[in-house]
């Protein structure tokens, strides 16, 4: 008999299956987590419980409900959807409250572009440097200079590996700022970059990694004018970092923003997506998987010119880099305090990228693109829109996938291909991280 | 994409869902439990509880491999992941289980090696190439997982190995579906048998649910049609009266398992007198360790185990959510306390678990739906 089978002709009667040894249970200390964060935020709950007491009691029963236990008594009473509405409503309420880093060092969640990454944000950076131009935390600040309008905007590159079919970390690093510029509605202009470089980096691999942000540059129409150079000692970083910031002058008269999201508009795609991330994952060879697959890193101005250009009704742009598409429509229900509902089977996803994903548990709508855009538009010139994206070559692929709805706000639904609705909502951790 | 659009269809499941509801009596309940976490999952992923008629619940039980591992286990784990020289190993999931004083994400920012394997056998090749240091695998999973640590431990005799050890967690899925049988507060229909797992052990072990406890079973696949199917087989031996193990998933699952993985999980494991589940309590025979054979391999006699024992935070019902007696969203502190972000309860942490599934996917009562569909027309 195998170890797998030995209980399978016991008589359910003739074992205790579940004899706690008695000694063991005093000990047993109660958990409090690390920092005592459970703790915490049973205590917090605790506080929120007792200040809703009053919003929970069911109507129509005046001056039940203040006390603790009858309000629970109150609450069985109710029928099941009744009971399940209100603890949702109150999940709504927690949802919505301030954020808190619970946590007491960084983790790798921090930077995944999850949950995690979005309450580090809130909680510590925009806390610190909070002022009107930072709070819409879109992927460009607008600043008014002397009566232009120009966006600013910076992002870091620690994409490992730094060589991946159909890029780098150069391109990359080019393709990324001039992306977040042009989804402002900016013509890019200048950037900068900075390097930290890891002692022993081979130069024949940093000229390779300068070629081809000199190539993706030209490609976008921006110079590098200006730059930095650190060195630090083996082992305290990776080969090779980069950091690009640019700048560009918005002269279209439009204000883009996913708070300007409204029931009625159509979201769409620009072509398909998950293609760099699961090229990255593929990439670092962890998996044995091989697929012909190549990153879709690309500078997205020349798409965005031509959609403003042609459809007065775009209302934002977001390119769908860490975290996914799927976050990008969690920022649109969040902001413009909405909901958002989306068509799995319109969705263009490359059938190696939905098998690699099968394969590997996660979901394509969560995975990067580094060359995609999702876009807002009214719904009225959705197919305007549509028209002017397939017009170009980065656009072919281009699909309307949903819409904004008056529906629940601040939260988004998909109809999956399968006929069921399920949420879909932020990612929590990323246990596949560093992947732009 | 072959071989899963096939599972995916959606006429096809209108038509089962069809034919499900025409077995349910009019003004009767059905309730079966969907034992493996990988169910619960495709249950949330697809929406497929939009198909079934308001008479049947699907009840979400213990079948998740990560939910079920006490905070006390994870607190050793991190105990022997900051002992000189080791370097910790463990799969993805097991990364953001909160033991009693944080996760191994946690650990792992206060600068202990812990290290996400997809395989054990990477687990090997790390303690290959780092000769000088003890590698740890944190063996976790049930019947499914049991047959690769095995073989785990018998390539790294094979090999020599001096500096590898296994933590070994592995639970056996049958006696924790008895403890749910024998649980007073319960009453189920039948069983959604988990798929993975019967791979291994085959559909045999669960004879006992039938002859003695008089409930049907289906071993069933993962793909939304399958579970389709598999409640579709539950209502028709419902209504035929019959309780009988039935084996959906017979494309994947042998009747009688698969001999050689029983083999090498009975030559490396022995059941251990009883081990305790998150939720669940003490449950005799339920669980692996290291045989004696290969002693030298298990990091349960190579370091010194603390063995904490945490008890779960009072206002957490982790335990009635697994045995189905509470909906995830009947927990006081569901959704508001414990979030996918901070998980107090295990349900909360991997995306099979129950609560997670719940409140990632489903977190949306039908009428709700309904709605948004109305002001979307």
């Amino acid at each position: 008999m195998t170890a797998g089978q030995a209980d399978q002709d016991t008589a359910p009667g003739n074992t205790s299956t579940q004899e706690t040894p008695a000694a063991d249970t005093s000990e047993a200390k109660e958990a409090t987590g690390a920092g005592g964060w459970i703790a915490d935020a049973l205590r917090e709950h605790e506080e929120h419980e007792r200040s809703e007491q009053a919003i929970i009691s069911p109507a129509g029963q005046p001056g039940g409900g203040h006390s603790h236990d009858r309000g629970r008594v109150e609450r069985r009473q109710l029928p099941m959807a009744d009971r399940e509405q209100q603890v949702l409503d109150r999940i709504d309420r927690a949802r919505r409250r301030r954020p808190r880093v619970r946590e007491e060092r960084i983790t790798m969640s921090h930077g995944a572009g999850g949950k995690a990454t979005h309450t580090l944000i809130e909680a510590v950076f925009l806390d610190a440097f909070r002022n009107p131009l930072l709070e819409p935390l879109e992927d460009a600040a607008r600043l008014h200079i002397n009566g232009s309008r120009v966006a600013l905007t910076t992002d870091s590159y620690v994409v490992s590996p730094l060589f991946f079919p159909g890029g780098d970390i150069g391109d990359l690093a080019i393709n990324g700022t001039v992306n977040d510029l042009s989804m402002a509605g900016a013509v890019p202009l200048y950037l900068s970059a900075g390097f930290i470089l890891e002692e022993g980096f081979p130069v024949a691999d940093l000229s390779r990694i300068t070629e081809s942000m000199r190539a993706a540059a030209d490609a976008a129409g921006v110079q590098v004018v200006t730059g930095d150079t650190k060195v630090v000692e083996r082992g305290k970083a990776d080969g090779c970092y980069i950091n690009t910031a640019g700048v560009g002058i918005i002269e279209r008269d439009v204000s883009l923003g996913v708070a300007n999201a409204q029931p009625g508009d159509a979201i769409i795609v620009s072509g398909m997506i998950g293609d760099h991330g699961v090229t990255i994952m593929l990439a670092r060879g962890e998996l044995d998987i091989e697929a012909d697959l190549e990153s879709d890193t690309a500078a997205l101005n020349g798409l965005v010119a031509g959609l403003l250009d042609a459809v007065p009704g775009v209302r934002a742009l977001r390119d769908a880099t860490r975290g996914g598409v799927a976050t990008i429509l969690n920022e649109i229900a969040k902001s413009a305090d909405v909901g958002v509902l989306v068509n799995e089977d319109d969705i263009p996803v490359r059938d190696v990228v939905r098998g690699a994903s099968e394969l590997l548990g996660i979901d394509p709508m969560y995975v990067a693109c580094e060359g995609r855009m999702v876009v807002v538009v009214d719904g009225s010139q959705a197919d305007s829109a549509i028209a002017a994206l397939r017009a170009h070559p980065l656009g072919e692929q281009s699909a309307i996938i949903g819409h904004v709805t008056d529906g629940p706000a601040g939260i988004v639904q998909l109809k999956t291909a399968f006929g069921g609705t399920r949420i879909v909502d932020l990612l929590v951790g990323d246990p596949l991280p560093r992947i732009c | 994409m072959r071989f899963v659009d096939e599972f995916r269809d959606a006429d096809k499941a209108h038509a089962l869902a069809a034919k499900i509801t025409a077995l349910c009596e009019p003004g009767r309940q059905y309730k079966f439990m969907e034992v493996c976490g990988g169910h619960t999952h495709t249950i949330y992923k697809h929406g497929l509880e939009d198909y079934l008629p308001e008479s049947i619940t699907l009840v979400h039980g213990p079948g998740c491999p990560v939910c079920v591992i006490p905070m006390g286990r994870v607190d050793d784990a991190i105990h022997l992941a900051s002992q000189p020289d080791v370097i910790m190993t463990s799969f993805g999931d097991m990364m953001r289980v909160p033991g009693g004083d944080g996760s191994f994400f946690d650990a792992k920012a206060r600068g202990t090696d812990i290290r996400m394997v997809y395989s054990p056998l990477d687990s090997l090749k790390i303690a290959k190439n780092n000769p000088d240091k003890r590698v740890v695998f944190m063996a976790i999973g049930f019947e499914t997982t049991a047959p690769s640590t095995a073989m785990t431990l018998l390539r790294a005799q094979a090999a020599g190995l001096t500096n590898f050890s296994i933590f070994a967690n592995h639970v056996t899925i049958i006696p924790a579906i008895k403890a749910i049988l024998d649980s007073p507060d319960l009453r189920l229909d039948g069983f959604i048998g988990p798929g993975h797992v019967s791979t291994v052990i085959g559909c045999r072990p669960y004879e006992f649910i039938a002859r003695d406890y008089g409930k049907p079973v289906v071993v069933a696949g993962f793909e939304p049609l399958d579970i389709l199917q598999s409640i579709y087989m539950l209502m028709i031996q419902m209504s035929e009266g019959r309780s009988e193990i039935e084996n959906q998933y017979s494309r994947v699952v042998p009747w009688d398992g698969n001999m050689v993985a029983l083999k090498v999980i009975n030559e490396t494991m022995e059941l251990r007198p009883y081990f305790e589940w998150r939720g669940l309590g003490f449950i005799s025979h339920s669980a692996l360790s290291v045989r004696e054979k290969y002693a030298s391999f298990d990091a349960e006699l190579l370091f010194d185990v603390p063995g904490v024992r945490v008890a779960d935070p009072k206002a957490c019902q982790c335990g009635e959510v697994l045995k189905g007696v509470l909906k995830p969203w009947e927990c006081k502190v569901f959704g508001t306390a414990c979030t996918p972000e901070t998980p107090i309860g295990t349900c909360m942490v991997s995306p099979e678990g129950a609560c997670a599934a719940y409140y990632n996917y489903g977190r949306m009562n039908r009428n709700r739906v309904m709605e948004t569909e109305v002001s979307r027309a």
